[in-house]
Protein backbone atom coordinates (compact mmCIF):
# COMPACT_ATOMS: atom_id res chain seq x y z
CA UNK A 1 0.00 0.00 0.00
CA UNK A 2 1.53 3.28 -1.12
CA UNK A 3 1.21 6.14 -3.58
CA UNK A 4 -2.17 7.43 -2.54
CA UNK A 5 -3.51 10.63 -4.04
CA UNK A 6 -6.63 12.44 -2.88
CA UNK A 7 -8.16 14.71 -5.49
CA UNK A 8 -10.79 17.11 -4.16
CA UNK A 9 -13.74 17.35 -6.52
CA UNK A 10 -15.55 20.65 -6.23
CA UNK A 11 -16.04 21.93 -9.73
CA UNK A 12 -16.10 20.46 -13.19
CA UNK A 13 -12.46 21.33 -13.94
CA UNK A 14 -11.48 18.98 -11.08
CA UNK A 15 -12.82 16.09 -13.20
CA UNK A 16 -10.03 16.63 -15.74
CA UNK A 17 -7.50 16.91 -12.90
CA UNK A 18 -8.67 13.60 -11.36
CA UNK A 19 -8.44 11.68 -14.61
CA UNK A 20 -5.01 13.14 -15.41
CA UNK A 21 -3.71 12.14 -11.98
CA UNK A 22 -5.27 8.71 -12.44
CA UNK A 23 -3.63 8.23 -15.80
CA UNK A 24 -0.23 9.30 -14.44
CA UNK A 25 -0.51 6.93 -11.49
CA UNK A 26 -1.64 4.09 -13.77
CA UNK A 27 1.29 4.71 -16.09
CA UNK A 28 3.72 4.68 -13.15
CA UNK A 29 2.18 1.42 -11.92
CA UNK A 30 2.87 -0.16 -15.31
CA UNK A 31 -0.60 -0.22 -16.85
CA UNK A 32 -0.74 -0.48 -20.62
CA UNK A 33 -1.86 2.61 -22.47
CA UNK A 34 -5.24 1.04 -23.29
CA UNK A 35 -5.91 0.32 -19.64
CA UNK A 36 -4.81 3.82 -18.68
CA UNK A 37 -7.54 5.12 -20.95
CA UNK A 38 -10.15 2.77 -19.45
CA UNK A 39 -9.15 3.93 -15.96
CA UNK A 40 -9.22 7.61 -16.91
CA UNK A 41 -12.68 7.18 -18.42
CA UNK A 42 -14.05 5.43 -15.33
CA UNK A 43 -12.58 8.16 -13.11
CA UNK A 44 -14.18 10.78 -15.29
CA UNK A 45 -17.62 9.20 -14.82
CA UNK A 46 -17.55 8.88 -11.03
CA UNK A 47 -15.99 12.33 -10.60
CA UNK A 48 -18.65 13.88 -12.79
CA UNK A 49 -21.38 12.23 -10.75
CA UNK A 50 -19.95 13.94 -7.66
CA UNK A 51 -20.10 17.34 -9.37
CA UNK A 52 -23.55 16.71 -10.84
CA UNK A 53 -25.35 15.13 -7.91
CA UNK A 54 -23.41 15.81 -4.71
CA UNK A 55 -21.71 19.14 -5.48
CA UNK A 56 -18.43 18.13 -3.91
CA UNK A 57 -16.46 15.16 -2.71
CA UNK A 58 -13.15 13.42 -3.27
CA UNK A 59 -11.56 10.89 -5.58
CA UNK A 60 -8.83 8.84 -3.94
CA UNK A 61 -6.40 7.00 -6.17
CA UNK A 62 -4.15 4.32 -4.76
CA UNK A 63 -1.90 1.63 -6.11
CA UNK A 64 -2.75 -1.62 -4.37
CA UNK A 65 -1.12 -5.00 -3.99
CA UNK A 66 -2.96 -8.22 -3.26
CA UNK A 67 -1.66 -11.75 -3.46
CA UNK A 68 1.15 -10.95 -5.84
CA UNK A 69 -0.90 -8.83 -8.21
CA UNK A 70 -0.85 -5.09 -8.54
CA UNK A 71 -3.61 -2.70 -9.36
CA UNK A 72 -5.10 0.73 -9.04
CA UNK A 73 -7.98 1.41 -6.74
CA UNK A 74 -10.29 4.37 -7.12
CA UNK A 75 -12.61 5.56 -4.37
CA UNK A 76 -15.10 8.31 -5.18
CA UNK A 77 -16.82 9.54 -2.10
CA UNK A 78 -19.20 12.34 -1.21
CA UNK A 79 -21.59 13.50 1.49
CA UNK A 80 -24.30 14.35 -0.99
CA UNK A 81 -27.96 13.33 -1.09
CA UNK A 82 -27.22 9.63 -1.64
CA UNK A 83 -29.04 7.26 -3.99
CA UNK A 84 -32.47 5.92 -3.09
CA UNK A 85 -32.37 2.82 -5.26
CA UNK A 86 -28.82 1.61 -5.86
CA UNK A 87 -29.94 -1.28 -8.03
CA UNK A 88 -31.83 1.06 -10.32
CA UNK A 89 -28.89 3.48 -10.49
CA UNK A 90 -26.70 0.63 -11.78
CA UNK A 91 -29.05 -0.02 -14.69
CA UNK A 92 -28.04 1.11 -18.20
CA UNK A 93 -30.09 4.13 -19.17
CA UNK A 94 -31.34 5.05 -15.71
CA UNK A 95 -30.76 8.74 -15.03
CA UNK A 96 -32.38 11.35 -12.82
CA UNK A 97 -30.25 13.98 -14.57
CA UNK A 98 -31.73 13.64 -18.09
CA UNK A 99 -28.42 12.14 -19.15
CA UNK A 100 -27.52 8.81 -20.75
CA UNK A 101 -27.53 6.85 -17.50
CA UNK A 102 -24.32 5.05 -18.50
CA UNK A 103 -21.82 6.46 -15.99
CA UNK A 104 -22.13 3.90 -13.19
CA UNK A 105 -22.89 0.73 -15.19
CA UNK A 106 -20.28 1.81 -17.76
CA UNK A 107 -17.60 2.40 -15.12
CA UNK A 108 -18.37 -1.06 -13.75
CA UNK A 109 -17.70 -2.57 -17.18
CA UNK A 110 -14.42 -0.65 -17.49
CA UNK A 111 -13.07 -1.92 -14.16
CA UNK A 112 -12.36 -5.37 -12.68
CA UNK A 113 -14.23 -4.80 -9.45
CA UNK A 114 -16.89 -2.27 -8.59
CA UNK A 115 -18.98 -1.54 -5.50
CA UNK A 116 -21.55 1.17 -4.97
CA UNK A 117 -22.61 2.05 -1.44
CA UNK A 118 -25.04 4.84 -0.78
CA UNK A 119 -27.18 6.03 2.10
CA UNK A 120 -29.86 8.63 1.49
CA UNK A 121 -28.99 11.83 3.30
CA UNK A 122 -25.50 10.59 4.14
CA UNK A 123 -23.61 10.15 0.92
CA UNK A 124 -22.30 7.89 -1.79
CA UNK A 125 -19.14 5.86 -2.16
CA UNK A 126 -17.94 4.07 -5.26
CA UNK A 127 -14.98 1.71 -4.83
CA UNK A 128 -13.43 0.20 -7.92
CA UNK A 129 -10.22 -1.55 -8.84
CA UNK A 130 -8.40 -2.55 -11.98
CA UNK A 131 -5.57 -5.09 -11.94
CA UNK A 132 -2.41 -5.11 -14.00
CA UNK A 133 -2.53 -7.61 -16.83
CA UNK B 1 -9.45 26.93 -22.48
CA UNK B 2 -11.83 27.62 -25.39
CA UNK B 3 -11.77 25.27 -28.37
CA UNK B 4 -10.16 26.94 -31.42
CA UNK B 5 -12.41 26.98 -34.47
CA UNK B 6 -10.96 27.45 -37.94
CA UNK B 7 -12.88 28.36 -41.06
CA UNK B 8 -11.84 26.63 -44.25
CA UNK B 9 -14.12 27.47 -47.15
CA UNK B 10 -17.62 26.37 -46.22
CA UNK B 11 -16.36 24.13 -43.42
CA UNK B 12 -15.71 24.93 -39.76
CA UNK B 13 -13.01 22.92 -38.06
CA UNK B 14 -12.99 22.64 -34.28
CA UNK B 15 -9.82 21.14 -32.81
CA UNK B 16 -10.46 19.84 -29.33
CA UNK B 17 -7.55 19.91 -26.89
CA UNK B 18 -6.60 17.25 -24.37
CA UNK B 19 -7.73 18.90 -21.14
CA UNK B 20 -11.21 19.72 -22.32
CA UNK B 21 -13.57 20.84 -19.58
CA UNK B 22 -17.34 20.43 -19.67
CA UNK B 23 -17.80 24.16 -19.98
CA UNK B 24 -15.44 24.35 -23.00
CA UNK B 25 -17.60 21.78 -24.79
CA UNK B 26 -20.87 23.54 -24.03
CA UNK B 27 -19.35 26.84 -25.19
CA UNK B 28 -18.16 25.13 -28.37
CA UNK B 29 -21.71 23.96 -29.07
CA UNK B 30 -23.12 27.49 -28.75
CA UNK B 31 -20.21 29.03 -30.66
CA UNK B 32 -20.58 26.57 -33.56
CA UNK B 33 -24.36 27.03 -33.80
CA UNK B 34 -23.76 30.76 -34.08
CA UNK B 35 -20.90 30.53 -36.58
CA UNK B 36 -22.68 28.06 -38.86
CA UNK B 37 -25.30 30.75 -39.41
CA UNK B 38 -22.88 33.65 -39.70
CA UNK B 39 -20.57 31.96 -42.21
CA UNK B 40 -23.33 29.93 -43.90
CA UNK B 41 -21.19 26.84 -43.32
CA UNK B 42 -22.18 23.53 -44.89
CA UNK B 43 -20.01 21.35 -42.74
CA UNK B 44 -18.47 21.06 -39.30
CA UNK B 45 -15.46 18.91 -38.46
CA UNK B 46 -14.86 18.11 -34.81
CA UNK B 47 -11.29 16.90 -34.45
CA UNK B 48 -10.85 14.86 -31.26
CA UNK B 49 -7.39 13.47 -32.09
CA UNK B 50 -5.86 15.08 -28.99
CA UNK B 51 -8.63 13.93 -26.67
CA UNK B 52 -7.63 11.09 -24.34
CA UNK B 53 -11.08 10.41 -22.90
CA UNK B 54 -14.55 10.55 -24.42
CA UNK B 55 -16.89 9.98 -21.51
CA UNK B 56 -20.67 10.07 -21.35
CA UNK B 57 -20.84 13.83 -20.98
CA UNK B 58 -18.47 14.57 -23.87
CA UNK B 59 -20.27 12.10 -26.12
CA UNK B 60 -23.67 13.53 -25.28
CA UNK B 61 -22.46 17.08 -25.95
CA UNK B 62 -20.78 16.16 -29.24
CA UNK B 63 -24.03 14.53 -30.31
CA UNK B 64 -25.94 17.65 -29.44
CA UNK B 65 -23.41 19.75 -31.38
CA UNK B 66 -24.03 17.58 -34.44
CA UNK B 67 -27.83 17.77 -34.12
CA UNK B 68 -27.74 21.53 -33.54
CA UNK B 69 -25.49 22.07 -36.57
CA UNK B 70 -27.80 19.85 -38.64
CA UNK B 71 -30.79 22.01 -37.74
CA UNK B 72 -28.75 25.01 -38.84
CA UNK B 73 -28.04 23.36 -42.20
CA UNK B 74 -24.58 21.87 -41.69
CA UNK B 75 -23.31 18.29 -41.60
CA UNK B 76 -20.95 17.26 -38.79
CA UNK B 77 -18.11 14.77 -38.98
CA UNK B 78 -16.22 13.65 -35.89
CA UNK B 79 -12.62 12.78 -36.77
CA UNK B 80 -9.65 11.31 -34.96
CA UNK B 81 -11.21 9.12 -32.28
CA UNK B 82 -8.14 7.24 -30.99
CA UNK B 83 -8.34 3.43 -30.93
CA UNK B 84 -8.09 3.30 -27.13
CA UNK B 85 -10.74 5.94 -26.75
CA UNK B 86 -13.02 4.02 -29.13
CA UNK B 87 -12.45 0.85 -27.10
CA UNK B 88 -13.34 2.63 -23.85
CA UNK B 89 -16.47 4.14 -25.43
CA UNK B 90 -17.70 0.72 -26.52
CA UNK B 91 -17.20 -0.71 -23.04
CA UNK B 92 -18.93 2.25 -21.48
CA UNK B 93 -21.88 1.67 -23.82
CA UNK B 94 -21.54 4.94 -25.70
CA UNK B 95 -22.25 5.44 -29.37
CA UNK B 96 -22.30 8.26 -31.88
CA UNK B 97 -25.35 6.85 -33.66
CA UNK B 98 -26.37 8.84 -36.69
CA UNK B 99 -23.22 10.93 -36.64
CA UNK B 100 -20.59 10.69 -39.35
CA UNK B 101 -17.09 9.76 -38.29
CA UNK B 102 -13.81 9.60 -40.19
CA UNK B 103 -10.30 8.48 -39.42
CA UNK B 104 -8.62 11.88 -39.67
CA UNK B 105 -9.12 15.47 -40.77
CA UNK B 106 -8.31 14.74 -44.40
CA UNK B 107 -10.89 11.96 -44.65
CA UNK B 108 -13.41 14.07 -42.78
CA UNK B 109 -13.01 16.92 -45.25
CA UNK B 110 -13.31 14.49 -48.18
CA UNK B 111 -16.49 13.08 -46.71
CA UNK B 112 -18.04 16.52 -46.33
CA UNK B 113 -17.06 17.41 -49.91
CA UNK B 114 -18.71 14.24 -51.17
CA UNK B 115 -21.87 15.06 -49.19
CA UNK B 116 -21.94 18.58 -50.61
CA UNK B 117 -21.48 17.29 -54.16
CA UNK B 118 -24.40 14.90 -53.62
CA UNK B 119 -26.54 17.71 -52.29
CA UNK B 120 -25.77 20.12 -55.12
CA UNK B 121 -25.50 17.61 -57.95
N1 LIG C 1 -22.62 10.62 -6.25
C1 LIG C 1 -23.96 10.53 -6.43
N2 LIG C 1 -24.83 11.09 -5.54
C2 LIG C 1 -26.16 11.01 -5.72
N3 LIG C 1 -26.73 10.39 -6.76
C3 LIG C 1 -25.95 9.81 -7.69
C4 LIG C 1 -24.53 9.85 -7.58
N4 LIG C 1 -24.00 9.18 -8.62
C5 LIG C 1 -25.04 8.74 -9.35
N5 LIG C 1 -26.23 9.12 -8.80
C6 LIG C 1 -27.58 8.77 -9.29
O1 LIG C 1 -27.49 7.61 -10.09
C7 LIG C 1 -28.00 7.86 -11.41
C8 LIG C 1 -27.22 7.06 -12.43
O2 LIG C 1 -25.88 7.54 -12.50
P1 LIG C 1 -25.07 7.35 -13.86
O3 LIG C 1 -23.75 7.99 -13.71
O4 LIG C 1 -25.10 5.91 -14.22
O5 LIG C 1 -25.95 8.10 -14.94
P2 LIG C 1 -26.12 9.69 -15.17
O6 LIG C 1 -25.11 10.44 -14.41
O7 LIG C 1 -27.54 10.02 -14.91
O8 LIG C 1 -25.84 9.81 -16.72
P3 LIG C 1 -24.41 9.75 -17.46
O9 LIG C 1 -23.39 9.37 -16.43
O10 LIG C 1 -24.56 8.73 -18.53
O11 LIG C 1 -24.18 11.11 -17.99
C9 LIG C 1 -27.92 9.36 -11.57
O12 LIG C 1 -28.85 9.85 -12.51
C10 LIG C 1 -28.21 9.86 -10.16
O13 LIG C 1 -29.60 9.84 -9.90
MG1 LIG D 1 -23.07 9.96 -14.49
Amino acid sequence: MSDSVVVPIERETDIVCARQKGRALAAAAGFLSTDQTLLATAISEVARNIVSYAGKGTVTLQTVQEGGRRGLSIVASDNGPGIENVELAMRDGYSTGKSLGLGLPGAKRLMDSFALESVVGVGTKVTMTKWLR
Amino acid sequence: MPVPVLKQGSVLIASIQAALSDRDLVELRDDLADRVGRHRSRGVVIDVTALDVLDSFATRTIRSIAYTAKLRGAETVVVGIQPEVAFAMVQLGLSLDGIETALDLEEGMALLQAREAERVG
